[in-house]
C-alpha cells in the first residue's frame, strides 16, 4: 500500500479554517468539533497544488506533505 | 557579529498625515534596517520590535515565545494572569480549554449559512441611509451595527441591551477615556456579562452561550470568553468596515474598478485587511534565550509585533505600500498566525465582502462629505486602527432602489 502524500495533525489543528477555503476538494472542517478533515490523501496534480498552499497558509502547520523518495513510517 | 541593532523610540508615534493608511515613519525606517529593531516599551523595559514578515510569522508559530499576559514584562510592575477565559492572552493548555470548544461553532460552512443573514442585516441598514439622505457617519450608521448585531445574535445578547454594551466596548477600545472611565465601562460589561452568562444557564437559548452552558466551563470562564468574542466581533470588523471604505474612497481607480467586477470582491476584502492591518501590533515574551535574526532575545523580554508593517514588507509583497484589489498572494498577517490566528477571520471575511459589496453597490456616487484631510483617525494607543467618524454622502437620484 502506497503511503498517503498529504496527511493532516488534528492535534495541532486550530480549526481557523483556512485549508477548507483553500483546498476544498483535499481538506474540510469536521462539523463537529472545526477540525481538519482529510478528504483526499493522495491529490492529483491540480489538486496538489491548492493543497500546497493551504499547507503554507495553515496557522498551526497542521498539514504535511511526504516528498517522493522519503521513508514511510 | 551583527552590526548593533537599528534602535526605535517608545510608542505610539503618528502616522503619516499624507497617508493616514501607511505604518508610522518609525516603523517603516526600522524596516529598512532589518526585521527587528531594539526598542523601549511605553513603561520603560528594554525590548524588540519585529517589523519584517517572515520574522514575525516564524515568532508567532514559535512556542518558545509566551502570550500570558502574566509575563509581560513592559512595565516596572508584574500584570496579573489574564482571566479566565480570555484566552488570546495565554498559552497551552489553557489557551485550547477554551478555543476548542467554540471552533466549531466559527467553522467556514457555519458563516456561510449566516450570508442571508448577513445580506439582510447590511440591507436594512442600507436602507435607513437612504431613507436619511446623505450626510450620514458612515460609522454609526453602517460599520459598527453590522457586525454588532450579528456577533450578538451568534453570542446571544438580547436586542435591547446592545447599546449600552456598544456604549461600554467603545469606551475602552477607542483608547481616549481616562483610567477612571475605563474601569468604570470594564467594570459594567462585567457585570452584565455575569447576568448574561447566569441568565443563559437557567433559560438556554439558541445560540453559542447557551451551547457553552452545557460543557464543563464555569461561569467565570464563560464572561471570559464573551467578553474576547464580542470585543473582538464588534470592534476589529467594524474598523474594517469603516477604513476599508475610506481607503477606497481615496483610491477612486481601486474603487471604481471592484464596482465594475464584483468578482474582485474577494481579494479586494483580502487587500484591505493587509494594507490596513487594524490590530496592528501584538506582544510574545520570550520563554527561554532565542537567537533571531543574529540577535538574542533573552528569557523574559518582551517583543512587539507590528503585523501592519510586516504586511508591508517589500520581501514579500511587491510595491507593499500599494493598495491593489487585483494582487494575488499566498497569505497576510492581518489575523495573525500561529495557535492564536483570528478564531473568527471567516466570520470577519464573510462580513466584509457581503457589508461593502452592497455598500458601493446600492451607492454608486459614494463619496467623502468632509475634505479627506479632516476624517478623524483613532489615535495610535487605541489597540485597533480606525476612524472616528466618517461623513459620507451620494447623489439621491443615482442611488440603486433596495
Amino acid at each position: 500500500m502506497t503511503p498517503s502524500r498529504v496527511s493532516v495533525d488534528r492535534e495541532r489543528c486550530i480549526g481557523a479554517g483556512m485549508c477548507a477555503v483553500t483546498a476544498p476538494e483535499v481538506f474540510d472542517q469536521d462539523p463537529g468539533d472545526g477540525l481538519v478533515i482529510l478528504l483526499d490523501t493522495d491529490p492529483t496534480a491540480s489538486r496538489e497544488r491548492a493543497a500546497r498552499t493551504a499547507a503554507g497558509v495553515c496557522p498551526s502547520g497542521a498539514i504535511t506533505f511526504r516528498e517522493p523518495g522519503t521513508a514511510g513510517s | 557579529m551583527s552590526p548593533s541593532p537599528h534602535t526605535v523610540g517608545t510608542l505610539p508615534a503618528h502616522r503619516p498625515a499624507a497617508c493616514p493608511f501607511d505604518p508610522p515613519a518609525e516603523l517603516r525606517e526600522a524596516r529598512r534596517h532589518g526585521p527587528i529593531s531594539r526598542y523601549t516599551h511605553p513603561g520603560g523595559k528594554p525590548g524588540w520590535m519585529i517589523t519584517g514578515y517572515d520574522l514575525a510569522r516564524s515568532v508567532l508559530a514559535d512556542p518558545r515565545f509566551s502570550s500570558r499576559k502574566d509575563l509581560l514584562n513592559v512595565v516596572d510592575f508584574s500584570l496579573p494572569p489574564a482571566p479566565p477565559g480570555e484566552f488570546l492572552l495565554m498559552d497551552e493548555p489553557q489557551h485550547s480549554r477554551y478555543r476548542k470548544p467554540l471552533v466549531g461553532r466559527f467553522t467556514v460552512r457555519r458563516m456561510r449559512m449566516l450570508t442571508e443573514r448577513v445580506e439582510q442585516v447590511t440591507a436594512e441598514h442600507l436602507d435607513a441611509m437612504a431613507e436619511t439622505g446623505g450626510p450620514v457617519d458612515l460609522v454609526t450608521a453602517f460599520a459598527k451595527p453590522i457586525p454588532t448585531i450579528v456577533i450578538c445574535e451568534i453570542l446571544g445578547v438580547p436586542y435591547e441591551d446592545r447599546p449600552s454594551f456598544q456604549e461600554q466596548i467603545d469606551a475602552f477600545m477607542g483608547g481616549e477615556v481616562s483610567d477612571e472611565e475605563l474601569i468604570a465601562a470594564y467594570t459594567a460589561t462585567q457585570e452584565y456579562l455575569a447576568r448574561l452568562v447566569a441568565a443563559k444557564r437557567a433559560n438556554p437559548t439558541d445560540d453559542v452561550l447557551s451551547e457553552l452552558t452545557a460543557g464543563d466551563l464555569t461561569d467565570e470562564e464563560l464572561k471570559g470568553i464573551s467578553l474576547i468574542l464580542l470585543a473582538a466581533g464588534f470592534d476589529t470588523t467594524a474598523n474594517m468596515l469603516s477604513l476599508g471604505t475610506y481607503a477606497l474612497l481615496r483610491h477612486p481607480e481601486q474603487l471604481a474598478a471592484l464596482r465594475e467586477d464584483p468578482t474582485l470582491t474577494d481579494g479586494a476584502v483580502e487587500e484591505l485587511l493587509r494594507y490596513l492591518s487594524v490590530a496592528k501590533t501584538f506582544h510574545r515574551t520570550a520563554l527561554e534565550d532565542v537567537e533571531l535574526a543574529g540577535r538574542t532575545i533573552e528569557a523574559g523580554t518582551t517583543v512587539v509585533l507590528s503585523f501592519h508593517t510586516a504586511n508591508r514588507d517589500p520581501e514579500r509583497f511587491a510595491d507593499p505600500d500599494a493598495l491593489d484589489i487585483r494582487r494575488t498572494y499566498d497569505g497576510h498577517l492581518a489575523f495573525s498566525h500561529g495557535i492564536h490566528q483570528c478564531l473568527g477571520q471567516q466570520l470577519a471575511r464573510l462580513e466584509m465582502r457581503v457589508a461593502l459589496r452592497a455598500l458601493i453597490d446600492r451607492f454608486p456616487t459614494l463619496r467623502l462629505a468632509v475634505p479627506a484631510e479632516e476624517v478623524a483617525l483613532r489615535p495610535e494607543t487605541a489597540d485597533i486602527f480606525g476612524v472616528k467618524s466618517l461623513p459620507v454622502t451620494w447623489d439621491e437620484d443615482q442611488a440603486v432602489p433596495a
